[in-house]
């Protein structure tokens, strides 16, 4: 027994002749929050619909902690908490109301309803708002009785699509810091097309494109990615490009407007003090030092946008 | 699990004016046709002097009050029906139940059932009503008791080819019209073969069954009819919902 909470192989599902996910397969573990990005209509709902069992896969199978979701969907099922991008809520009833009944269908047993109702509204942030019909409460509360509703039964693994789409930057605070705060003790897959995001609550990161899992690994290695081993420089009197190449560690060096010149450096090697010692000695007028970072957003393009130039 | 689905129906049609406006119509115009029934039970038995002229009590105010009874469901029950799926399909609820660890026959039946009783309110209330005549008359309490199992199995039809139409769209307006044209005509076929009452088409009339049960008598054919009529069209339900997890 291995000790994954969710287990995907080889997903794929067929829309008509079109395949809106094809072969993706990831295992998540206790305790990890995970990320998943993508352009629109890359088929992250589609994903997540299929583990939540409320698609069935053309092909391949989910498991949740080791369970099958097809040959024994309810008891997989018991495992899930699930906020899909639609917010499933019956906004003619209260949130105690509401959330009293998502606790009796997810099996809480009748004398623990009233504590986990209570718990659940705890965490959301949701304990005024006991009486009041779903109806009246505004979006962000809306979305936090949709978040109460899917830990409810402290499920192992939960899944929120798109889950701060719509909301406030406050709010947006808010339901990140619930999140990190669910994830502490239950899997959680979230997706999101707000690459900041990721990088504030997620330890694991998969980037899906066109149904296919083009970027899968942790935080870490995207950021690596994003930050990787240059340097902006930025100098008044410019030196010829050969000058900067002849510093040691140096192995690439362009020139751009402006005085500023890009420097690749080779790896494990932190030449910025030689190249300040150097500039300084032959009066280049540096004002500037700094790690060229390319944004999360451009390390995304160019995942998706490699995989499209493999594909042609 | 299935009880948990019933309660979540019958929580959100008593907290919506609908429900509660159709049960005091209902039971305001049912009333009426009791006192109507009595009044002229007093007039018409007046005038009866032979024995064989007369009918008792039971049999004619309940008469008045069923007969009345299983008209309007016609009209009611597609009201009723037509939100059960079809608003959770627009209101996008339905993957609330689909994730969490129920079958779809639980739903199904669930909400089925949730519609059942909460029509079956209505039955014990007229059940209740004639029995008060008891007070005054010593009357049959069989032909009642025949009387409300018809009733309840006429109405368990009606919701369950409603539910099949709620299923099927994302309008409840359309569900209803669609229930209502199919009640309609299933209860009127036999008026269709009125020339020919042996036609195999004519025995499928809801009607024709309900008359049974409408004279006193339980007939186990007709009970076994509206029971697979609900088991087929339940069981329809459950598959165009598998159909979408199935296609998407």
């Amino acid at each position: 027994m291995n000790n994954y909470t969710v287990e995907a192989i080889e997903l794929t599902r067929l829309y008509g002749g079109r395949e809106a996910v094809s072969n993706v397969s990831f295992t998540l573990s206790k305790g990890q929050v995970l990320g998943f990005l993508g352009p629109n209509g890359a088929g992250k709902s589609t994903t997540m619909k299929m583990l939540t069992g409320n698609l069935a896969p053309s092909q391949g199978s989910v498991k949740i902690c080791g369970i099958d979701m097809i040959e024994n969907p309810k008891e997989a099922k018991a495992l899930i908490g699930y906020l899909p991008e639609m917010r499933p809520l019956y906004k003619e009833l209260t949130v105690d109301e509401y959330l009293t009944i998502a606790a009796r269908l997810h099996r809480v047993s009748a004398k623990h309803i009233k504590s986990a109702v209570e718990e659940a509204k705890e965490r959301c942030g949701l304990s005024h708002m006991s009486k009041r019909l779903i109806e009246n409460l505004s979006n962000g509360y809306q979305q936090r009785v949709g978040i109460a509703q899917s830990i409810i039964h402290k499920p192992m693994v939960v899944i929120l699509d798109e889950p701060t789409v719509g909301l406030d930057p406050i709010q947006i605070r808010d339901i990140r810091a619930l999140i990190r705060e669910i994830g502490s003790d239950h899997s959680v897959i979230l997706s999101t097309h707000i690459l900041p995001e990721v990088e504030m609550v997620c330890d694991h990161v998969q980037i899906i494109d066109k149904g296919k899992l083009v970027f899968n690994g942790a935080i870490d290695v995207l950021k690596k990615q994003r930050i990787g081993n240059k340097l902006l420089i930025g100098m008044r009197n410019p030196p010829a490009v050969e000058a900067m190449l002849r510093i040691p560690d140096v192995v690439e060096a362009e020139s751009l407007p402006n005085g500023q010149m890009r420097v690749r450096f080779a790896e494990d090697s932190a030449p910025a003090e030689s190249i300040v010692q150097t500039a300084v000695k032959n009066g280049w007028g540096l004002y500037q030092i700094a790690p060229d970072q390319t944004s999360l957003e451009d390390v995304f393009v160019q995942l998706t946008y490699q995989e499209q130039e493999q594909a042609a | 699990m299935i009880i948990n689905v019933a309660r979540k129906e019958l929580k959100s049609m008593f907290s919506s004016p609908m429900g509660w406006v159709i049960l005091s119509l209902l039971m305001f115009a049912f009333g009426t046709y009791y006192l109507n029934g009595v009044n002229d039970y007093f007039a018409v038995m007046s005038g009866a002097m032979r024995p064989a002229e007369r009918t008792g009590v039971t049999q004619f105010v309940g008469q008045t009050v069923y007969g009345f009874a299983s008209f309007i469901v016609l009209f009611a029950v597609p009201l009723l029906s037509m939100r059960l799926i079809s608003e959770e399909r627009r209101n996008q609820t339905l993957p609330f139940l689909f994730s969490a660890p129920i079958s779809l026959t639980e739903i199904v039946i669930g909400k089925f059932l949730g519609l059942v009783l909460f029509l079956s309110i209505l039955i014990v209330y007229i059940g209740l009503m004639l029995s008060t005549l008891n007070i005054w008359a010593d009357i049959d309490f069989g032909y009642i008791v025949a009387n409300s199992i018809g009733m309840l199995l006429m109405v368990a039809s009606f919701s369950a080819l409603g539910l099949y139409f709620s299923s099927m769209t994302q309008q409840p307006v359309v569900a209803a019209i669609l229930t209502f044209i199919a009640l309609f005509a299933l209860m009127f076929l036999d008026r269709f073969f009125a020339g020919d009452p042996s036609n195999t088409l004519a025995s499928l009339s809801l009607t024709r069954h309900f008359q049974s049960f409408a004279s006193g008598l339980i007939d186990t054919a007709d009970i076994i009819y509206f029971v697979l009529f609900i088991a087929t069209f339940l069981t329809l339900t459950v598959r165009r919902l598998d159909a979408d997890r199935l296609r998407g």
